[in-house]
């Protein structure tokens, strides 16, 4: 990989901002377009970046295959954690006026947060352990591809 | 009802959507749980708390009619709905009580035919189908239904494909499914487009009202409907759309198997009558041409052709999965004499067969557990190497034939009555003949066992060697179930009864005959 100067450094300097890319769609997805899913796979764009620059066990060694597939569940947890906590308040599953009942649009500022954190994480999460999968599928037949 | 009142308020509100939410979690929490006992508890768990909450909902259904849930607390039209009647509860209970009856299984047969490093993982699939399986039924929003069924048949995959550790042929079968699947998705999805771009809604009840006004002359919601009835007829094996059923069903481990016999072609049969009779229906000339022609044919063809299919199939369960289509053809039978007599039949049918069908796959299972018995011709003798196994599998069996006093004779009656009463003196000859079909099947495979002797190794005949009790108690629970059908049907018949008033509203009786 040492060959590819100009892809190493460009990637390097690029993949930072990608990251930041990421939560800004997240955060800005309450206001336009984007939100958790979008925010998701560009976040998991720049590991995969990282991985295509510099190889998948250096990939594997920044974003463990076990960090990601906890986060796959944490996400989701995350998600129907929001909706349990909308239950336990008394509403109905995911009503998340119930947090702020003064404010219910605050309510469902916070809830919309939470979830698309949710999202996020477990899109991330997802997409990455495909790109594991099939990154780290033992190479069999050598005269096949 | 007094049970209700014992129960906490909180559930009876609130159940509609923990009978989704519940399994879903749990099934995420696999993910990271390793141990395979921890995981089976959990399963049984949560399994267990859906039965229950169905339980509740059929009796509050009974008890108080149609039962709505507003998701995130948004009025329906414009927020996802969950629904509840008479004709969702009965599934709902037979889709978690089948599941629990299967997991009782699952310990021993699991173990036998799933990777050991899979089996929290396989357990997590599991819980996600049910959930898929229960998200179907239980919800009021077409576009959530899609969603539902994607979540049910990305995991049924999986399930199959896990099936690869016990034959190689299961990634095949699993593949095949995730093709047809695929597209069977893919036509339901554009039919729910098309009936979203003529009405503007995806809520049912809104959907159906707005339908009513166009006045049966939307082209549009004519092509949804083509597209929606034959993308369900590819998740339901309508005869000629069944190509992935036999496959899935022969390679995928027994306890996938039977959990998919028993339920998953269910789901989309109720979401069958759901889209055609009450979203759709009987006011509108295409959608009776499409039922009482089209589905009639391909209804009659293929419990003709797949009966005799499965007289010619090698591998036990093969047989069975064939036989599986003919049943779907019964029920499509009934569903398309468009009477309450008919669909009456049909729902009774849709509830026997699978427990009919989960009995017979859960004796094969426990034979495969013990002596890795496939073909028909292994069967040599089971009467006396696995007596109770074996005699399960023949109640079940003759169940499937419509023997008297069992289940499969009461919805076959109940079948033969609502064709005469449609005037279709000849599909009772059908009906007969597709029964001396499933005989002869069946009867195969019951000669066999009972009039040959086992099988000798180095001399010696094999010795009794009988299933392990987990595994008898739930074939058991099946057969005794069947029997006490076919003597007293009364609440299978009345709970289908009450589904068939709902999907024919008394001003539609008698449209189209």
């Amino acid at each position: 990989m040492n060959e590819h100067g100009i892809l190493r450094v460009v990637s390097k300097l690029l993949i930072p901002f990608i990251a930041i890319f990421a939560f800004y769609v997240q955060f800005h997805g309450d206001y336009g377009p984007g939100g958790g899913f979008q925010a998701g796979v560009i976040l998991a764009a720049s590991v995969i970046l990282y991985a295509l620059i510099f190889g998948l066990e250096a990939a594997k060694s920044a974003v463990p295959p076990s960090w990601v597939r906890f986060g796959m569940a944490m996400g989701v947890f995350l998600y129907g954690g929001t909706g349990v906590a909308t239950w336990l308040l008394g509403g109905e599953f995911l009503n998340y006026s119930v947090f702020t009942p003064d404010h219910p649009s605050h309510g469902q500022h916070y809830g919309i947060l939470l979830v698309e954190l949710g999202v996020l994480l477990a899109v991330a999460s997802v997409m990455l352990a495909i790109f594991y999968a099939f990154g780290s599928r033992p190479v069999n037949h050598p005269g096949e591809d | 009802m007094d049970i209700l009142s014992l129960l906490p308020p909180w559930l009876l509100t609130h159940g509609v959507a923990l009978l989704v939410v519940l399994p879903l979690l749990a099934g995420a929490a696999m993910a990271v749980i390793p141990r395979e006992r921890i995981a089976w508890t959990i399963t049984f768990m949560v399994m267990l708390i859906c039965m229950l909450c169905a339980l509740t909902l059929a009796l509050q259904v009974i008890d108080q009619g149609r039962l709505s849930y507003k998701m995130g607390g948004w009025e329906p039209p414009y927020g996802i709905e969950y629904v509840v009647d008479a004709l969702s509860a009965p599934v709902l209970l037979l889709i978690s009580a089948m599941a629990v009856i299967c997991l009782f299984y699952a310990s021993p047969s699991v173990k036998a035919e799933v990777e050991p490093k899979k089996r929290a993982a396989f357990y997590g699939a599991f819980l996600i189908c049910a959930a898929g399986l229960l998200g179907m039924v239980v919800t009021g929003d077409a576009f959530n239904v899609f969603v539902f069924l994607e979540v049910s048949s990305i995991s049924t995959y999986v399930l199959v494909a896990m099936g690869h550790s016990r034959d190689r042929r299961a990634l095949r079968a699993a593949y095949d499914y995730l093709i047809l699947g695929s597209i069977g998705a893919t036509f339901f999805v554009i039919g729910i487009g098309f009936l979203y771009m003529e009405t503007g809604t995806l809520n049912m009840a809104d959907m159906s009202n707005i339908l009513d006004g166009l006045d049966g002359g939307s082209r549009v919601a004519q092509v949804g409907f083509a597209f929606i009835v034959i993308g369900l007829g590819l998740k339901l094996a309508m005869f000629p759309l069944h190509m992935w059923l036999p496959g899935a069903y022969a390679h995928a481990p027994s306890f996938v198997t039977i959990f998919l016999a028993s339920t998953a072609t269910k789901a989309a049969l109720y979401l069958l009558l759901r889209f055609a009779f009450t979203i759709f229906d009987l006011s509108f000339d295409y959608v009776v041409t499409i039922l009482s022609q089209f589905v009639l044919v391909l209804a009659v063809v293929g419990m003709v052709f797949a009966s005799i299919q499965a007289i010619f199939q090698t591998d036990v369960r093969r047989v069975l999965a064939f036989s599986s289509i003919a049943q779907v053809g019964y029920i499509l039978l009934g569903l398309s004499f468009l009477t309450l007599s008919g669909l009456t039949a049909s729902y009774v049918h849709l509830i026997n067969h699978a427990f009919i069908k989960g009995g017979l796959f859960l004796a094969v299972g426990a034979m495969w557990y013990r002596f890795g018995i496939t073909r028909v011709a292994d069967f040599r003798g089971l009467s006396k190497t696995m007596p109770w196994t074996m005699s399960a599998f023949t109640i079940s069996g003759l169940s499937l034939i419509g023997v008297p006093l069992t289940a499969g004779f009461v919805s076959k009656l109940q079948l033969a009555t609502a064709a005469w009463e449609r005037g279709y003196g000849w599909a009772v000859g059908v009906i007969l003949f597709s029964s001396i079909l499933a005989l002869v099947y069946i009867g195969r495979i019951l000669r066999v066992a009972y009039f040959e002797t086992p099988p000798q190794i180095n001399g010696v005949e094999v010795l009794k060697n009988e299933a392990p009790l987990i595994m008898l108690i739930p074939m058991w629970i099946l057969a005794i179930l069947s029997i006490v059908i076919g003597i007293n049907a009364g609440w299978v018949v009345d709970a289908a009864g009450r589904a068939a008033e709902l999907l024919i509203p008394t001003q539609m009786i008698g449209r189209g005959l």
